[in-house]
């Protein structure tokens, strides 16, 4: 009588085991959040009295509206942000589709060379080439202005998805090459035509994950790089609520949660493509 | 011949922009960090050729200590991910309704900016009013706050635990794609020869993990290493630099200090150490899988 379905049928106490244990691992995964947000609930006056309390008293939406006011920018750095990793994506997209592709179809020699030279790549942070970078920037002219953290944000990211998208393409069929060559069609209309649209989901993984990237990256590049205000992305310009003598927490927590909600309800939608891509990407063996 | 030639061109000229990019603002600075490195390079002006006195200057028991503690806080803060990982990988494998949300809701310290993450804790590890030192006081389990910041060794460990979690998700869902690639029959083999739930685990899942996990730790080890947000944001390489790891060393000498020579001299320093790393991941990832080139 063994059917496969019954090795996955649990006793009571293993379902209960289970669950504590996923509890005790979301527990560790959610904490901040959960306590971010009550954060953002509770008046300054509650946050800084002892002794703690965990849930807020009076709990208001008082400091959503404040953090505006506190901080007149903030929007923009919101703004900011978004735009910074837009064109990021857009730009490593346009990069790397033409040249996954080229590694995933293509046998020329140097290949696994150039393969690995990119993997190597993706080990260096940025912070390690901060000084010619910084030097880089400069000589072009363009430290703070948007491109100071453009330029180097796309050259990071680009080995990652070229090696996330490959893995993609070369589990498309080499048929639907020869099929579209024997009906005459030019390599890079086969590209278009052919392949582009059957790794779709495979482009819009790399672009959520590129996306991500982008937006982690801002921190150390805007750092240095950057010192305008009206350039300044989310992540730097939080320090905004860092006041002379205090940090006004509830309102860093609240503008915190603003900024990354619209890359959360993205993500939430496209998170079906994110989990099959990165599981489907991350097992080659 | 003619044919094949053509296709060379175009797999080239599909390359080119990549590689060109990535040549200009990344392989250019490498070199050029190379090169300052044997400069007095500074905010002056002048720059004069030094030899290898920035490396000198480099071999010093404080530095000696940046080198440890960098090795120290990557070694732990991956061997943590690795087990936790694994730990919510089997947890969210198992078949429970509700499974699909729970994973979904692994993944937010991965999708948010990194930075607000950290904020985030900052706020958690506040000694007056945080939530770990308030929580640890409600439960009697200590006597006064725990300002875990401002000292070295908790210091440590805090900015241990964040770049724990921020790399968790990531080694989770690759972790848990590698339990689901195990093939089914496996278990059911087991099953029917009376093999209990723990045994299987021991047996079958962990030992077909182990080429996921070798894989995720190399990974996971040249990405620590180059951590610096999280101890920029929390700490700053404080208090008396409990927390300063070679790039926050590097940092503080070359954009803080403005010493761009000796700053490179670091940052050579940190190349050679992640190219002995992607040397091991090379050799690793090949003799895992022998037939894959590449």
């Amino acid at each position: 009588m063994s059917s496969p379905a019954m090795i996955d049928r649990y006793s009571w106490w293993e379902i209960v085991l289970i669950y504590c244990g996923i509890a005790l691992f979301l527990a560790f995964v959610l904490s901040p959040f959960v306590e971010g947000f009550l954060v953002s609930l509770k008046p300054l006056s509650q946050l800084f009295s002892s002794p703690y309390r965990f849930w807020p008293e009076n709990g208001s939406f008082e400091a959503y509206r404040t953090m505006w006011v506190s901080v007149p920018g903030f929007g923009r750095y919101i703004f900011n942000s978004f735009f910074i990793s837009i064109i990021v994506t857009v730009i490593v997209l346009c990069l790397v589709i033409p040249a996954a592709y080229a590694f995933a179809r293509f046998e020329f020699r140097g290949m696994g060379i150039l393969l690995g030279a990119f993997l190597t790549v993706n080990m260096f942070s940025g912070a390690v080439l901060l000084i010619p970078l910084f030097r880089l920037m400069r000589s072009m002219g363009v430290l703070n202005t948007y491109l100071a953290m453009i330029v180097p944000g796309v050259a990071f990211l680009i080995p990652s998805a070229i090696w996330l998208l490959r893995t993609y393409m070369i589990r498309i069929p080499q048929e639907l090459n020869e099929a579209a060559y024997m009906d005459g069609a030019s390599h890079f209309y086969t590209l278009r035509r052919v392949i582009l649209p059957i790794a779709m989901p495979g482009i819009i993984v790399v672009a959520i994950t590129t996306f991500i990237g982008a937006y982690a990256q801002q921190f150390i590049f805007a750092l240095t790089f950057n010192s305008k205000t009206e350039y300044m992305p989310l992540p730097v310009g939080l320090f905004a609520y860092f006041g002379k003598q205090e940090v006004i927490w509830n309102e860093l927590m609240a503008a915190s949660f603003v900024g990354i909600l619209p890359a959360m309800i993205v993500i939430f939608f496209l998170q079906r493509y994110l989990v099959g891509g990165l599981t489907a990407g991350a097992v080659k063996q | 011949m003619g044919v094949q030639k053509s296709t060379v061109i175009f797999a080239w000229i599909l390359l080119l922009p990549a590689v060109l990019y990535v040549m200009a603002i990344v392989a250019y600075p490498l070199v050029d960090t190379f090169i300052l490195s044997f400069t007095d390079a500074s905010l002056r002006k002048t720059t004069n050729w030094v030899g290898w006195i920035n490396y000198e200057k480099i071999f010093n028991a404080t530095f000696a200590e940046v080198i440890f503690r960098t090795f120290i806080w990557t070694f732990f803060s991956v061997s943590i991910k690795m087990i936790i990982g694994t730990f919510g990988a089997t947890m969210l494998n198992a078949a429970v309704p509700g499974r699909a949300l729970f994973r979904l809701l692994t993944m937010p310290p991965w999708i948010v900016p990194m930075a607000i993450g950290i904020f985030m804790w900052g706020w958690m590890y506040n000694g007056q009013f945080g939530m770990i030192s308030g929580l640890l006081q409600r439960f009697g389990l200590v006597n006064g706050p725990v300002a875990f910041l401002a000292y070295g060794s908790t210091a440590f460990w805090a900015t241990i635990i964040t770049d724990v979690w921020i790399g968790v998700p990531l080694v989770t869902i690759y972790f848990l794609a590698a339990i689901q690639s195990i093939p089914k029959d496996l278990y059911e083999a087991a099953w029917t020869d009376g093999a209990g739930r723990f045994y299987r685990f021991r047996r079958i899942t962990l030992p077909l993990m182990v080429p996921a996990i070798i894989t995720m730790s190399m990974l996971s080890l040249i990405a620590t290493f180059n951590s610096f947000d999280i101890i920029w944001i929390l700490t700053q390489g404080g208090p008396s630099g409990q927390t300063t790891t070679m790039i926050i060393d590097t940092y503080q000498t070359a954009i803080g200090s403005k010493k761009y020579g000796e700053g490179a001299a670091r940052a050579v320093l940190i190349c050679i150490f992640l190219s002995l790393f992607c040397f091991a991941y090379f050799r690793v990832t090949r003799r895992l899988n022998p037939e894959k080139r590449a």
